[in-house]
């Protein structure tokens, strides 16, 4: 066990280097840059441009940025951000409680709903409830964010003014009840889509499961449905969805970006964005760190558990 | 009617539940723009003059992100809407065009001693009743201290345009400062009004790194309203500075909203979430319904943006006069106009915007004529080849036209430009770029046949073009500035240098007024209109007053207040 986790270590640290050095050479042979949002300024002129390229060492060859970069990561200085001189992992860090705060919530109602209709459709197969909840997952899957965002807004902000048209929450209130309130539409649009595929691989994972030979033998002794369902039924079904808990991690990252944007919610996806279109490197270097560093993570963590809960699949 | 009066007296929502025919309403489409969101305002007395202290606050949206707070340093129109709250300059451009005495006792001329005949000496007197958020007194120190840090090697200054001409700074007394300049250079009067920010002395001395300090993410200024908190990505929170120098502030709180979605934007504001929906504004596709919109004001108002068609002089076909003047016969401006921006822009002629001192009256119009065009091209050998595109010596009348990538209606433009040049034989394909990458070594070093581009050629309000016209101005040919078209010609260059060293304002306007002439004539750009903003606020908020010298219209806040 030991020595299978280190090596998935070994390869997730190689991984990591390999995503720097190619998320570096791309973000910054991308055309334009950091200055770019200032060329068509009348306050400054192109030598006042050349100027200031230097005084950040853009105007450097690019590996020696890149090894620069790379040697200070290492010793823990991820950069400054050339849109507000702030350092990077403050700036990370500033974004990330907003974007863990939609995440988890949009996660917990996935799982909850998901789990409860991907069960209750396993056990009424080809029910009404199942087809409904099918083409539900379908419907789901198949709406754009964005746009189901908006609809969102228009329905319950615009039209029935039951929910505010976005933000984290009201300035000058912050109470918790305010927060909640502003968390009901973000997360419950984020969480459509996660619902819909909780739904669809826990209703897959039950179907295998109750068809097994254990729970046939279960029943034959007479024991209680609902002991069957829960202790063997459930148990054994929630093991598959440990790896989907891990993958879905770049998923949700994706949804957020989006609903972030829609509902100005002040995360990591927007802040990936704006980085972007400022071509602010330092920072989006880091979130690019900081994503694959969590996506490696999760999928660490959910091949740890599953060798851990299932000694078939041990390697070595 | 729900109480929309929150903790700050206005401004927040408290939405009711719909009865039940409200919400069986939903369907119907019925009741467009019905808010629950209750008025800021619902008085029975208004007020018609500001409060005696500070009461209230406003939310003010933007839809780009403020993040340089260091008015010296690169930083962008949303970033200036945050350092008019916080900072001062020694003297501001009204909305009139006018200077008006900020730091600065007075503004200095020729007649009040100020200025000497020649331009060269500048001798300020200062205000001595100003003090610096943290209670220290402003004096001609931190004047001196701003200008030097401009000039400062280690310093990521914003420009030096003018202020490089800056020599033998000396602080009389606290509340007086001369210099002299190296040559005359009046158009310094407008970057010292419009861009300069003075910043504390007994603050930034202090620092190691210019670059890099406390002060630049929680500064200190002079301005209205001090430095509250920032939560990045979000908000920025403003408060009344009490002891401000000048007129207001008449709220006690300004809060900076980032919402970066223009549609969403526009929907808070229509919700009451937001009180003023600023930079960049509504978008034009929602003006007429948000004209209609219960306790909403629209303004809609020039700015000093020109949107054209920059074509590279140094492209083919467009260094031929005659081919520029036949393109612009054949463009329907009007359809541009009326179409695709909802007929809210003006037509010019001219890079200086109308509502200036500067601007020329009576250029020629342009007519839209795809006759005369045809046959200007005609007579000047432009001949039709098999596929209908026109040549002349072996060179075809065709090129890319680009703008930003996603920018609907510039790209809606391009595709009527394509119609109205395909029916005089010019063919013209698209280019498009994100922003990013087309206003970097693209745009810059004249990469481009041509592009669609709105430009404020302005500095501050004054008309001083050279850097835009300059033959000297052309990076691609190694020059100093951002003359990106490649324009070159001696009587325009004249005329900016003469223009520059004159401080008559007839003198000036005359010779800004030949120059406007001269780049009419030659179509070194082909104008297509005056850009404008669609701004909203909230009824009752008063004060709120477009300056198309600024670069963003929430340049007074302090003048703000709720009736």
């Amino acid at each position: 066990m030991a020595r299978y986790v280190a090596n998935r270590l070994a390869q997730a640290v190689m991984l990591l280097v390999i995503v720097s050095a190619i998320g570096f050479t791309i973000l910054h042979l991308a055309p334009g840059g950091p200055l770019s949002q200032f060329a068509a300024s009348a306050q400054m002129t192109q030598e006042d441009l050349d100027r200031v390229t230097r005084q950040l060492g853009l105007d450097r060859p690019l590996p020696i940025q890149y090894l620069e970069w790379f040697g200070r990561m290492l010793k823990g200085d991820w950069g400054k951000s050339y849109r507000d001189g702030e350092a990077v992992l403050s700036v990370i860090s500033s974004h990330l409680g907003a974007t863990l705060e939609l995440m988890a919530t949009a996660t917990i109602i996935a799982v909850l709903f998901g789990c409860w209709i991907g069960v209750l459709g396993a056990l009424r197969r080809y029910s009404l409830f199942d087809m409904l909840a099918t083409v539900g997952a379908m419907i789901a899957l198949s709406i754009p964010t964005f746009w189901f965002g908006l609809v969102t807004i228009y329905v319950f902000s615009v039209r029935l003014g039951w929910l505010p048209a976005g933000n984290r929450e009201t300035v000058g209130d912050g109470s918790l009840l305010d927060l909640l309130h502003h968390l009901i539409a973000p997360a419950l649009v984020l969480a459509l889509v996660e619902t819909a595929m909780w739904g669809r691989f826990m209703r897959s994972s039950m179907l295998e499961v109750i068809n097994q030979d254990y729970i046939r033998t279960a029943r034959a002794k007479g024991m209680p449905e609902w002991r069957i369902l829960t202790v063997h039924g459930l148990r054994n079904a929630l093991l598959p969805m440990i790896t989907v808990a891990g993958l879905q991690f770049p998923t949700l990252l994706g949804g957020a970006l989006v609903a972030e944007t829609v509902f100005t919610w002040p995360g990591m996806g927007r802040l990936f964005l704006d980085s972007i279109g400022y071509r602010d490197y330092p920072v989006v270097m880091g979130i690019l760190m900081f994503s694959a560093t969590m996506v490696l993570i999760g999928s660490l963590l959910a091949d740890i558990l599953y060798a851990v809960v299932d000694p078939r699949i041990r390697v070595g | 009617m729900a109480d929309d009066t929150g903790k700050f007296g206005v401004g927040s929502v408290h939405p009711g539940i719909p009865n039940r025919r409200q919400f069986f309403q939903l369907g119907a489409g019925a009741a467009a723009g019905w808010s629950l969101a209750g008025s800021a305002f619902a008085q029975t007395e208004r007020p018609s003059s500001p409060p005696d202290k500070p009461r209230g606050q406003v939310i003010a949206a933007l839809s780009q992100e403020p993040t340089v707070f260091h008015p010296l340093m690169p930083g962008i129109e949303v970033d200036q809407g945050v350092w008019w709250q916080v900072f001062s300059t020694l003297w501001f451009i009204d909305p009139d065009g006018k200077f008006v005495p900020d730091l600065a006792r007075e503004v200095p001329t020729v007649e009040n001693g100020g200025l000497s005949a020649d331009g060269l000496t500048w001798k300020i007197k200062l205000r001595s009743d100003v003090k610096w958020h943290d209670g220290t007194p402003f004096t001609a120190d931190d004047v001196k201290f701003s200008l030097d840090l401009i000039n400062n090697p280690d310093f990521r200054a914003r420009s030096r345009v003018g202020h490089s001409l800056v020599k033998d700074i000396k602080v009389i007394a606290p509340d007086e400062i001369h210099w002299r300049m190296e040559a005359a250079y009046s158009p310094y009067m407008s970057i010292l009004g419009s861009l300069t920010f003075i910043v504390p002395k007994h603050v930034l001395d202090k620092v190691s790194d210019p670059n890099a300090s406390p002060f630049h993410n929680a500064p200190v200024g002079t301005g209205p309203f001090r430095w509250g908190e920032r939560v990045p990505g979000d908000h920025i929170l403003l408060n009344a500075h009490t002891g401000y120098h000048g007129k207001g502030p008449y709220v006690e709180r300004v809060v900076f909203k980032y919402i970066p979605d223009l549609t969403v934007l526009y929907t808070q504001f229509r919700t009451g979430q937001i009180d003023y929906a600023g930079l960049q504004g509504i978008l034009p596709n929602f003006v007429q319904e948000a004209k209609t919109l219960k306790g909403r004001k629209i303004f809609v108002s020039s700015t000093s943006s020109v949107e054209h068609i920059a074509p590279n002089l140094e492209f083919g076909p467009f260094a031929d006069r005659t081919v520029r003047e036949a393109l612009y016969f054949a463009i329907n401006k009007q359809a541009i106009i009326d179409a695709l921006n909802y007929g809210l822009p003006t037509q010019t002629e001219s890079f200086v915007p109308q509502q200036a001192w500067s601007f020329q009256q009576g250029l020629p119009e342009h007519k839209y004529d795809p006759a005369k065009a045809n046959a200007l091209l005609d007579a000047a050998g432009w001949v039709r080849g098999a596929s209908g595109v026109r040549e002349k010596g072996g060179v075809k009348l065709e090129f890319t036209n680009s703008t930003t990538s996603g920018n609907a209606v510039r790209e809606q433009t391009q595709q009527l430009l394509i119609q109205d040049w395909r029916a005089i034989g010019a063919a013209m394909r698209v280019n498009n770029m994100p922003a990013a990458v087309i206003w970097g070594d693209f745009w810059q070093q004249s990469k481009f046949n041509s592009v669609i581009v709105g430009v404020n050629f302005m500095l501050g309000s004054d008309p001083d073009v050279t850097p835009r016209f300059g033959s000297g101005a052309i990076p691609a040919q190694g020059g100093r500035g951002y003359n990106t078209y490649q324009y070159k010609s001696p009587e325009a260059d004249r005329l900016l240098a003469e223009g520059a060293r004159q401080f008559d304002l007839a003198q000036r306007k005359a010779t800004y007024g030949e120059l406007q002439k001269l780049i009419r004539n030659d179509l070194a750009i082909l104008p297509l209109f005056q850009g404008f903003i669609a701004e909203g606020v909230k009824e009752g908020l008063q004060g709120f007053r477009p300056n198309i010298n600024m670069s963003i219209n929430c340049w007074n806040i302090r003048e703000w207040y709720w009736a």
